[in-house]
C-alpha cells in the first residue's frame, strides 16, 4: 500500500458540448497525498486541479452507484478501485453505450427505462396481515445475491446486446431485479412477470457472454437469474 | 403507423430451448459418428463403403435428424443476428425470408443427397 506522495497519469475523455465540437482525450496528471486510496479520490484531487472536469459521485462508499466509469476498459466504480492497482495513464471513459452529457457523465434515461419495465415493486392483492408477509429462511435465501444490485449500471453498459438494442432489451441488471420479484414468495404476479419477459427481444437477446458478471462491482451474477427465469419458463411450459 | 418502441411478441422459450435441444443432439451425433467412424466394420475409403454405410435406415434416420437440427439451430442464430444488428423492420424481414428459403432449400438438398447415396 502506497504511504508516500505519488503522481499518477490519466487520460480522460473530455465532452462539453457548449464548447467541444467533438470529444477528445486529455492528457492529465495529479499528485496524490498519502490518504488517497481509491480512484474517485483522485478524481477529486483532479476536479481540484481542473473544476471544469464533470463526473458523478455520492457515497463513495460503493453502495449509491453514482460513480460508475469505464476504467482501462472495464466498468467499475471509481470508488472500490484502488487507484494504485491500476496500469498508468488510467484510461478513462464515459459508461460505454449511453449517450454523453458531458465528460464522464452519461444519460441513463434508458436503463432506468429498462428497469421501470419489469415493475420494481412486491404485487400483492391480499390484504396485508398485521405486522408482516412472512417468509421460510429457504424462500428469503433465494433473494440473496439479488436485491444487493445498486443499479450503477456497470453490467447493462458491458452488454453488446444492451448496446445494440437498448431501447428493446431489458438487460443484464433489469433482468436480475426483474428475477429478484419472480423469486419472491410474496409476489403473486410471476406469471404475468414471465409472460412479459418471454419475448425474443426483452429477454431472448442475451446470448450469456457474461461481461455483466465479470464487471459487476457487487459480485453478483445477472447470468444466473436469466437462466433461472429461463429455467422457469421452461418449467412453466413443459 | 406511429413510431413507437414496441415489445411484447410473447415467443422466443421454444426457439432458445430448440437451439440447446439441437446442439446437444448435434454434439452427441459428431461424437457417436467420429467414434463409430474409427471402430466401423466397412472399409470406408470410397464411394462404396460410404453409399453402404448410408444404404442403412438407422444411419439416414439419425443423419437426416442430424440436418434438420442443424437446419432450426442456423435459423435460431442467423434470426438472432439480424435481430442484434439490422434495424429497418423491412429489410430484417427480408433477411429472415432469405435465410428461412436458403435453410429448407439446403434441407431438401441434403435429403436428396442423403437417399440418393444408397442407389
Amino acid at each position: 500500500m502506497q504511504t508516500s506522495k505519488r503522481t499518477v497519469q490519466f487520460k480522460i475523455y473530455r465532452y462539453d458540448p457548449d464548447k467541444d465540437a467533438k470529444p477528445y482525450m486529455q492528457d492529465i496528471s495529479v499528485e496524490l497525498e498519502p490518504t488517497d486510496k481509491k480512484l474517485l479520490d483522485a478524481l477529486v484531487r483532479l476536479k481540484a486541479k481542473d473544476d471544469s472536469l464533470s463526473f458523478r459521485r455520492s457515497c463513495r462508499e460503493g453502495v449509491c452507484g453514482s460513480d460508475a466509469v469505464n476504467i482501462n476498459g472495464n466498468n467499475a466504480l471509481a470508488c472500490l478501485t484502488d487507484v494504485d492497482s491500476l496500469p498508468q495513464p488510467i484510461v478513462l471513459r464515459p459508461l460505454p453505450g449511453l449517450p454523453v452529457i458531458r465528460d464522464l457523465i452519461v444519460d441513463m434515461t434508458q436503463f432506468f427505462k429498462q428497469y421501470h419495465s419489469i415493475k420494481p415493486y412486491l404485487i400483492n392483492d391480499e390484504q396485508p396481515p398485521e405486522r408482516e408477509r412472512l417468509q421460510t429462511i429457504e424462500e428469503r435465501e433465494e433473494l440473496n445475491g439479488l436485491y444487493e444490485c445498486i443499479l450503477c449500471a456497470c453490467c447493462s453498459t458491458a452488454c453488446p446486446s444492451f448496446w445494440w438494442n437498448p431501447d428493446k432489451f431489458v438487460g443484464p441488471s433489469g433482468l436480475l431485479n426483474a428475477y429478484r420479484f419472480i423469486a419472491d414468495t410474496r409476489d403473486q404476479a410471476t406469471s404475468e412477470r414471465l409472460d412479459d419477459l418471454n419475448d425474443p427481444y426483452r429477454l431472448f437477446r442475451c446470448h450469456t457472454i457474461m461481461n455483466c458478471v465479470a464487471v459487476c462491482p457487487k459480485s453478483l451474477n445477472p447470468t444466473r437469474a436469466i437462466n433461472k427465469i429461463k429455467d422457469m419458463m421452461v418449467s412453466r411450459a413443459i | 403507423m406511429v413510431k413507437r418502441v414496441i415489445t411484447g411478441a410473447h415467443y422466443g422459450l421454444k426457439d432458445w430451448l430448440v437451439q440447446r435441444v439441437t446442439a446437444i443432439y448435434m454434439a452427441l451425433f459428431t461424437l457417436v459418428f467420429a467414434v463409430g467412424f474409427l471402430f466401423c466394420p466397412l472399409k470406408l475409403d470410397g464411394y462404396e463403403g460410404w453409399s453402404k454405410l448410408f444404404s442403412s435406415g438407422c444411419v439416414k434416420f439419425f443423419s437426416f435428424l442430424f440436418i434438420l437440427s442443424l437446419c432450426y439451430h442456423a435459423w435460431i442464430g442467423m434470426r438472432d443476428i439480424w435481430m442484434d444488428y439490422v434495424k429497418p423492420a423491412g429489410v430484417r424481414l427480408a433477411l429472415h425470408l432469405v435465410t428461412l428459403f436458403l435453410l429448407i432449400g439446403y434441407a431438401g438438398w441434403a435429403v436428396r443427397i442423403l437417399w440418393g447415396l444408397s442407389a
